[in-house]
């Protein structure tokens, strides 16, 4: 019996990572049901963009106050969790602080825990209070509603809770090293939590034992838990910052890339000795759709980037359409295109892996072309992001559908392309009058 | 650059006017602007003239992507003809295009934007500048989206702006976060979407408030947004929207 805590550490253990492995190979699965994207070029600039955008933050401290509230939490996070490993070792064996051996050392790293997990508990309150005191714009616009604002705020709660037990469960422990109870040998140094101890004043040895167990197994339970809500949620972005930062795009931003698929056509049009009768081979696959209707038509670094964005808003925050009070957002361009690629999982998952049509796509029934046709194209949302997300690029594959499938531009667009294809201008000019210019006085 | 061509001379650049250039009236005292300060500099350039097309852009942005490539590659099949090998051109879209999207379909040609095209003249001491006319005035300058964070352009034109003297005055928003005046990604040719104000009001009332004489711009369709948003606020009397390549001539009274 004495081994039953060891055992139910284990079994709890395998159960999170297990399930959270699980939902690892789904999400990979939805990301690959895009199109091919060959991101394998200049790997040492990837490498430096990651390091950099992702594990250095720069994008984060443009606007300084989030910026450096979201670095506290972040170094916190990757930090703090190098007890998480102590902690599961110690689950494991049944051990009381196993890294304890590294004495002074050992003191300056759960010092650095603590005064970690208090900034974090600090700015998490922050966080706490600029989405639901002061309001800020960007976190209540309306596709913040339901889901995406409670989530944003169990993300806050979670991580104020995992703070509060790692602190309960640190001091009930320095009050029981300083009862010198058996088990709980001296280690460590305690500059936070030293100062909850008194609350434990007049406890039976017995009583703080549960406290600090029941905290040690709430905190490790907490990580597991929370490890799992990450798919669920936009907080998904802890992870899928780095491979996004990776794959981000390299080139300038006004580069949009050319449809290689229409470039046959074009280069087919123009060959003399193209055969205008000629079929395509029997075996022939069915030809790509130009541009976007769903998701399976976007590449997999978008679809990778819908599940990374994590809802912050800077993009919309930035759109002039957005500004001016029109409905295109582009934070809800990603929200939608991981709903969508959610939805289109969950279809794969209840019919054996085959999709079976629902009537749905990610055009109409969740992004409008309202939506689609107020973008200017500026790329602020794209320079605004603090991960490397690009919804310019879905917006423009979604114009490319509605335009070469459907036909289905704005009038006043179609007159502007009729004037390119007839006079080789957006206005009814005369290319014949193209110089004109240089025989007029200023 | 047809007769250059026939005369079998080479020039050092070629100019790609651009529809708004070529053809809009308010856009075309941008184009001899610039030739202006071209002439000046003894900068030998050539014009494609009747045989320039649209470059492509606002068929792509709006989703056309087979009309910009047969746009695209119809130019490029003119510029390979002549040999072209530097392009400068006082729009930040045709930059954009020609430069970026180009070379993919089998046009590899240097672009450069008319701001940067200036900067170097002046560098190279081709071009001087007194700078009488605009010396301690306040200039705004918006910079175009194709320009600044399509293409990370952002020091040509304010170095330009600072040579006349003048006291450059930013707006909240500039440089990587300037905002869009409105026209692209094919705004320019439609209305827009239902909304509580249009784009170009907003970034007028944000370059209002730097209390300019001059709101600077480096692309027409810019130009016009903004002069459209000037008139709006009856701002047209005291402040002008000029192009820096019209600040470079009125500068040098040319």
């Amino acid at each position: 019996m004495d081994y039953l805590p060891n055992i139910l550490f284990a079994a709890l253990l395998i159960a999170g990572i297990g399930y959270f492995t699980k939902n690892v190979k789904k999400l990979r699965r939805n990301i690959l049901l895009g199109r091919k994207a060959d991101l394998s070029d200049n790997r040492p600039q990837r490498w430096k963009n990651m390091a950099r955008i992702a594990l250095g933050q720069s994008k984060m401290v443009v606007r300084p106050v989030a910026g450096l509230m979201h670095i506290i939490v972040y170094l916190g996070f990757i930090i703090i969790n190098l007890e998480v490993l102590e902690i599961v070792i110690d689950g494991l064996l049944g051990t009381h602080r196993v890294f304890a051996f590294m004495g002074g050392f050992y003191d300056f790293l759960i010092a650095s825990f603590e005064i970690l997990a208090l900034l974090v508990i600090v700015a998490v309150v922050v966080f706490w209070l600029r989405r639901n005191a002061l309001r800020l714009a960007r976190f209540v616009k309306p596709e913040m509603k339901g889901w995406p604002k409670n989530d944003a705020n169990w993300i806050l709660y979670i991580e104020l809770i995992l703070m509060t037990l790692f602190l309960t469960m640190n001091a009930s422990d320095l009050h029981l090293q300083r009862m010198e109870v058996a088990h709980y040998t001296e280690a460590g140094s305690f500059p936070v939590s030293q100062w909850i101890t008194p609350l434990f004043e007049g406890m039976s040895a017995s009583t703080v034992v549960l406290i600090e167990r029941t905290a040690w197994w709430l905190h490790i339970a907490g990580i597991l838990f929370f490890l799992n809500y990450l798919y669920y949620s936009k907080h998904l972005h802890i992870l899928l910052a780095f491979p996004n930062t990776f794959y981000g795009n390299l080139k300038p931003k006004g580069q949009f890339s050319n449809n290689e698929a229409v470039t046959k056509e074009v280069r087919l049009m123009m060959d003399p000795n193209a055969d205008p009768f000629a079929a395509p081979a029997e075996d022939a696959p069915p030809p790509e759709k130009f541009g976007a209707s769903d998701v399976k038509d976007l590449n997999w670094v978008q679809l990778l980037s819908a599940y990374t964005c994590t809802e912050c808003g800077r993009c919309t925050s930035e759109c002039p359409a957005n500004q001016t009070g029109k409905k295109l957002s582009p934070r809800k361009i990603m929200m939608d295109t991981r709903d969508r690629l959610e939805e289109v999982g969950r279809n794969l998952d209840k019919n054996g892996g085959t999709f079976v049509d629902d009537g749905k796509q990610l055009l109409d029934d969740y992004i409008t072309r309202e939506e689609l046709w107020a973008c200017t194209s500026c790329n602020a949302c794209v320079e605004a992001c603090p991960v490397s997300i690009d919804p310019l690029s879905i917006i423009m594959n979604m114009r490319q559908y509605l335009v070469m499938e459907q036909s289905a531009a704005p009038a006043e667009l179609n007159v502007m392309m009729g004037n390119i294809e007839n006079n080789g201008a957006p206005w009814p000019f005369n290319q014949m009058d193209r110089l004109n210019w240089a025989n007029e006085t200023a | 650059m047809a007769s250059l061509f026939a005369q079998g001379k080479e020039p050092e650049v070629l100019f790609w006017v651009g529809c708004a250039g070529s053809f809009d009236d308010r856009a075309k005292k941008i184009t001899k602007a610039f030739v202006k300060l071209l002439d000046k500099a003894g900068v030998s350039f050539a014009v494609l003239g009747t045989e320039e097309s649209c470059s492509g852009d606002p068929a792509k942005r709006a989703g056309n992507e087979f009309l910009f490539q047969m746009q695209a590659v119809t130019n490029i099949e003119v510029m390979n003809g002549y040999g072209v090998k530097k392009v400068v051109t006082a729009c930040p879209h045709c930059f954009n295009t020609l430069k970026n999207e180009y070379p993919g379909l089998g046009g590899d040609y240097e672009v450069v934007h008319h701001t940067q095209f200036l900067k170097q003249l002046l560098e190279e001491g081709r071009l001087t500048l007194q700078g009488g006319a605009f010396r301690g005035k306040r200039i705004t300058f918006h910079d175009p989206c194709y320009l600044g964070r399509a293409n990370n352009v952002y020091e040509a034109p304010r170095e330009l702006i600072r040579k006349l003297d003048a006291e450059l005055v930013e707006m909240k928003n500039c440089k990587q976060r300037g905002l869009c005046c409105g026209a692209g990604g094919a705004q320019m040719f439609k209305e827009a979407e239902k909304g509580d104000k249009e784009v170009n009001i907003e970034r007028t009332e944000q370059a209002l408030e730097t209390q300019p004489e001059i709101i600077a711009a480096a692309c027409p369709f810019c130009n016009t947004m903004m002069t459209d948003g000037v008139k709006n606020k009856e701002k047209e009397g005291t402040i002008a929207v000029l192009d820096i390549a019209e600040l470079l001539a009125k500068a040098e009274d040319l």
